[in-house]
């Protein structure tokens, strides 16, 4: 714990001023490089709905290109951390992602018939998070009816066994897909990309997000009594079960709604709410803040990589698993030989 | 303040576990729950606690069933301790015992200063205070089982159930959270504990509940209660119990298993 209760605050300041410059750095870099004086005159003058003075096409760079990718990334991150961190407590290891209980797997099949079905954008971001809620809300009835002595593990299971039910599924629409439309469409966002993210469709994917963050925010107590075992946590006067079902329902909301607006981008949620964990602890009113933080950074970093290190963009995802992989190595060997 | 069972049968998703179980649990007495493995002492204090339902008879709390006290108010009269023997999440010490208060305060609550207050001063009456903001999987096993109890106290119930509170532990550990257990009694509160020692109960408890296959097989005051025929009719074979001398002259009471003859 490098960052306890007393250090904490320092420590999440640090992290935030550590988010502005990417955020900086982020408008300034790509295709066409925008100084970094002229980036927030342009959003200063948009905030007051005055004239930056700029060249029209630097403008549209920074608000129309720029603002809502960078903006994407942000909640992207900021969400799958978040439901991560969430899910990590819930079910009480610490290797637990947000797409345990099936819900990316849901949302790819959705988007996977809507392209199938050639609907426009928003169709196919719609169908993704139904999809998603679908596949969400058969794991935790099948859980519920099954039941057993430890409840879950049961719906650990299920959202494995379901995952791999819709998996099947995403396979077949591949196979029918029309291989020179739409199997790319499906493959790229399959793979994950902010090159979608408009304006327009950030409050439908944002707003629901805020919610869940706030949801479990106020829980943030419980959760941390939720991370005992379920004995312990009924024998404390928590309600389980209730309060079981309104994380599940706040985090599948968080990440169904990212991945229908950026596909599916694995890593980001195992892996921060982890580095998080390991840095602050468990206590979720550290947990929290810290993964969203470093999420929304790491997302953010990873997509600004994505747009300007090679001349064509590469998909996030493919990103998120390089620098994931050993990352998360690192972080095993650290906890695992520091408790051994 | 009395816990009390009346004809309890309990087990779990209708497999009954236990029959006829009759037994109280007075407020400022320390009873110890004997067993063999199987026998159903981990059901009992599940049933005991409200974590599972009787199958059969009633669990009271002050005279009213203990399904009808609501699931927060019963957290702040009945505490449980679980054995330290799994592994926890990253929390401190202090977040650890500050989870005690939870029934105490609303769902979107996070600990206030008196909360803190009173997790503090747990910790103090168990004497670990200086472990406070030690990370809870970084103290020793004897030192987290302390932090359990404390945790227990500072829910303020009046009741602590404990589940082989002294297993995982070494000898000095042992002892250790036995004296901490008797020093609980004096400030009022009734432990019930379940062990695998018939010493740890002759050390600290008032009374003893022998149960066997679910069943009652002794119950009563410690020291009758303890003697080489019911001890061989619940452990299935020859115990004897001895009296020893320690060199400061105290005389104590040790049940120790007799070896079986060599076989030809």
């Amino acid at each position: 714990m490098i960052l306890p209760r007393s250090r904490f605050p320092a420590g999440i300041l640090v992290a935030i001023a550590l988010l502005v410059l990417l955020v900086a750095w982020s408008f300034t870099v790509g295709r066409f490089a925008v100084a970094a004086g002229d980036v927030v005159r342009v959003l200063w003058a948009s905030l007051f709905g005055e004239e930056s003075g700029l060249a029209r096409n630097v403008d549209a760079i920074v608000l129309q290109v720029r603002a809502p990718r960078v903006v994407a990334a942000l909640a992207v991150g900021a969400a799958l951390a978040a439901a991560g961190a969430a899910y990590q407590n819930l079910f009480r290891n610490p290797l637990v992602s947000p797409d345990i209980l099936g819900v990316s797997a849901g949302c790819a099949l959705g988007a996977g018939i809507a392209v199938l079905a050639s609907l426009p954008i928003g169709a196919i971001q719609a169908f993704a998070f139904v999809g998603g809620l679908i596949a969400v809300g058969l794991v935790v009835a099948i859980g519920t009816w099954i039941g057993g002595r430890d409840p879950v593990l049961t719906l650990v299971l299920t959202g494995v066994v379901v995952g791999s039910l819709f998996g099947a599924g995403i396979a077949l629409v591949k196979y029918v897909a029309d291989p020179y439309n739409q199997l790319p469409a499906i493959t790229f966002w399959l793979l994950g990309s902010f090159t979608g993210a408009l304006p327009r469709d950030l409050p439908a994917t944002i707003v629901p997000i805020a919610l869940s963050v706030a949801v479990l925010w106020l829980l943030r107590w419980r959760i941390d009594v939720l991370a005992l075992s379920e004995d312990e946590a009924r024998s404390l006067g928590v309600n389980v079960k209730h309060l079981r079902i309104a994380i599940i329902v706040a985090a599948t909301l968080a990440t169904a709604s990212a991945v229908s607006l950026a596909g599916t981008i694995g890593w980001i949620g195992l892996l921060v709410p982890h580095a998080a964990r390991l840095l602050t602890g468990a206590a979720f009113a550290r947990l929290l803040p810290l993964s969203l933080v470093l999420g929304a950074g790491f997302m953010l970093a990873v997509d600004t990589a994505c747009r300007t290190m090679f001349a064509t963009e590469i998909p996030p995802g493919v990103v998120t698993a390089f620098v994931g992989t050993p990352v998360f190595i690192a972080l095993l060997a650290v906890a695992f030989r520091r408790a051994s | 303040m009395t816990l009390a069972a009346r004809a309890l049968d309990f087990g779990f998703r209708g497999h009954r576990v236990g029959h006829g179980v009759d037994l109280e649990f007075p407020a400022g007495e320390i009873v110890c729950l004997l067993g063999p493995n199987g026998s159903g002492k981990t059901t009992l204090l599940r049933t005991l606690l409200g974590l599972i339902a009787p199958l059969a008879g009633d669990v009271t709390l002050d005279g009213r069933s203990l399904e009808a006290w609501p699931g927060r108010e019963r957290a702040t009269r009945l505490a449980y301790v679980p054995q330290a023997a799994q592994s926890y999440f990253d929390f401190s010490v202090l977040e650890m015992v500050q989870m005690g208060r939870t029934a105490h305060r609303g769902v979107f609550a996070v600990p206030g200063e008196r909360d803190r207050e009173l997790a503090l001063a747990s910790l103090a009456r168990l004497r670990i205070a200086a472990l406070a903001e030690r990370p809870i999987h970084r103290v020793s096993g004897g030192e987290c089982q302390l932090a359990l109890i404390a945790r227990a106290l500072a829910s303020e119930a009046r009741h602590l159930l404990m589940d082989e509170p002294t297993a995982n532990l070494d000898f000095g550990n042992q002892a250790l959270i036995l004296d901490e257990v008797a020093r609980l009694k004096a400030s009022g509160a009734a432990v019930l504990f379940s062990t695998h020692h018939p010493d740890h109960a002759l050390r600290i408890a008032d009374r003893v509940v022998m149960l066997r296959d679910g069943k009652v097989l002794a119950a009563g005051h410690a020291g009758d209660t303890i003697n080489s025929q019911n001890l061989s009719a619940l452990y299935g074979r020859p115990i004897d119990v001895a009296e020893v001398v320690s060199p400061d002259g105290v005389r104590r009471r040790t049940c120790v298993a007799r070896e079986l003859p060599p076989m030809h």
